[in-house]
């Protein structure tokens, strides 16, 4: 289980800034979580939750004003991690100026593990010839060209913003498949944010879900849904009189018509009680949590923050963060 | 063999690898010595999580039905139904001229399929299913 595989990515207490100057502000406040190595975590919430700026924290690229962000077991923005970690920020900066294969080359000089079939397979996808310059290309195609760039590198860990959202159905599958057949294939841990969450319904096995400026969920994807269950009015009613065998927390209604379910999460102890009652899926978690900013947020107990391998021991399931 | 995952199907992306490969199977598609596509082939076709194909090969391993081995890859190990009995008994050829009868009087795909389930559960009803998938 990943509860005891190495971490990739580890926040204790984490506090990120938004802004320059006078105009920062707090965006996420006290975030504790561990991505496992080997995962590939999605990271969802609404505009402006603080999703791009957790990721660009873990490249590095800014720094917690309060608690510890932990990338492969150095701080985050260590020298020791160039090599290893690969982003793709959203706006895409690539040198406007310079050839695909200029930009190649540089990846190629820059890294020592560059892999020059995994970033052309990226090229070819985009049908972008190698003598086009970076700022003559579209947006889909500027978008292959930076994951190119980074999955060349052959990094332990990809950090992507957004990084489907400007290509067309069928190069998004595409795209999508090969960085998770790296992942399958042992080729490291890839973060990513996304609105669309069909992209990430199958593509993903863990989940940050961020909003308000907390972590809301947080842990192995089958282990988050696993924790919820969908209720009829009947069920719900049952629950709430004490006359169902086991104990739920409600959440929101998924859906007003024509069901009336309610996504409840249930506490652990009486789960296997529960075996029967309906499962959600991701969407149906996601849009619960972030319509009802007041419930408690989850984190699975692999997700909390902990030394290796430890992560379980001190969390009974039930904890709400 | 190659997955055709659906996925508005309701049916979770693990079961319908174990189901299409029973179904392979069962229809001789698939033998014993064969290969299994490996996990990357998958993820890269099916664009689904590689935990997703491993969960499913372990299941069908579990069900005596294919074997991992250490770097070399997953293989057929197992057979379901009689495909063997199927060949050479002209029982294919006959479902096929009953199926384009069907069609020509005007039934859908899904009244045939009806159909079938149906007499094939009134034909069978007295032996127990075997090892269908839940």
């Amino acid at each position: 289980m990943t509860a005891h595989a190495p971490t990739a990515v580890q926040a204790e207490g984490v506090g990120l800034r938004a802004g320059r100057g006078g105009r920062r502000r707090d965006l996420l406040a006290d975030c504790a979580f561990r991505v496992p190595r080997g995962a590939v975590c999605g990271i969802v919430g609404p505009n402006g939750a603080g999703k791009s700026l957790l990721l660009s924290a873990a490249a590095g690229l800014v720094r917690p004003h309060s608690g510890r962000l932990t990338v492969l077991g150095q701080p985050a923005g260590a020298d020791a991690l160039l090599a290893d970690v690969a982003y793709v920020d959203q706006h895409r900066p690539l040198y406007p100026r310079m050839r695909a294969a200029e930009l190649l080359a540089m990846g190629r000089d820059l890294n020592p593990r560059w892999d020059h079939d995994r970033a052309a397979e990226l090229l070819e996808l985009g049908r972008i010839p190698l003598d086009s310059r970076a700022g003559s290309l579209s947006g889909g195609q500027r978008s292959l060209l930076a994951l190119a760039l980074a999955r060349g590198k052959r990094p332990r860990l990809l950090l992507l913003d957004e990084p489907l959202s400007d290509l067309d159905p069928l190069v998004r599958r595409a795209a999508l498949g090969l960085l998770l057949g790296d992942v399958a294939e042992g080729q490291g841990t890839v973060l990513l944010s996304s609105h669309v969450l069909g992209d990430l319904e199958e593509a993903i096995d863990h989940l940050l879900l961020i909003d308000g400026g907390r972590i809301r969920l947080a842990g192995e994807l089958s282990e988050l849904l696993a924790a919820h269950r969908l209720l009829d009015r009947l069920g719900l009613l049952e629950c709430q009189a004490g006359l169902a065998p086991w104990r739920v927390h409600p959440v929101d209604p998924v859906d007003e018509e024509p069901r009336h379910l309610t996504l409840v999460r249930v506490e652990q102890e009486t789960r296997t009680e529960a075996a029967e009652a309906e499962l959600p899926r991701l969407e149906e978690l996601v849009v619960s949590y972030l319509r009802s900013p007041s419930v408690a947020g989850w984190l699975a107990p692999g997700m909390r923050p902990g030394r290796y391998g430890d992560a379980d021991q001190n969390g009974t399931g039930t904890v709400a963060a | 063999m190659k997955y055709q995952l659906r996925r508005s199907s309701g049916t979770p992306a693990y079961q319908q690898i174990i189901e299409q490969t029973e179904q392979a199977l069962r229809l001789g598609i698939l033998k014993p010595g064969d290969k299994l596509p490996t996990a990357r082939e998958v993820v890269e076709s099916a664009v689904v999580n590689g935990n997703t194909v491993l969960r499913a090969y372990q299941e069908l391993q579990r069900r005596g039905l294919v074997e991992s081995r250490t770097g070399l890859g997953t293989f057929v190990v197992g057979t379901l139904g009689s495909a063997d009995r199927v060949d050479g008994s002209g029982l294919r050829q006959e479902l096929e001229q009953w199926m384009t009868r069907a069609r020509e009087h005007g039934l859908e795909r899904e009244d045939v399929m009806a159909l079938v389930v149906s007499v094939g559960d009134a034909c069978f009803a007295e032996r127990a299913p075997e090892g269908r998938a839940r």
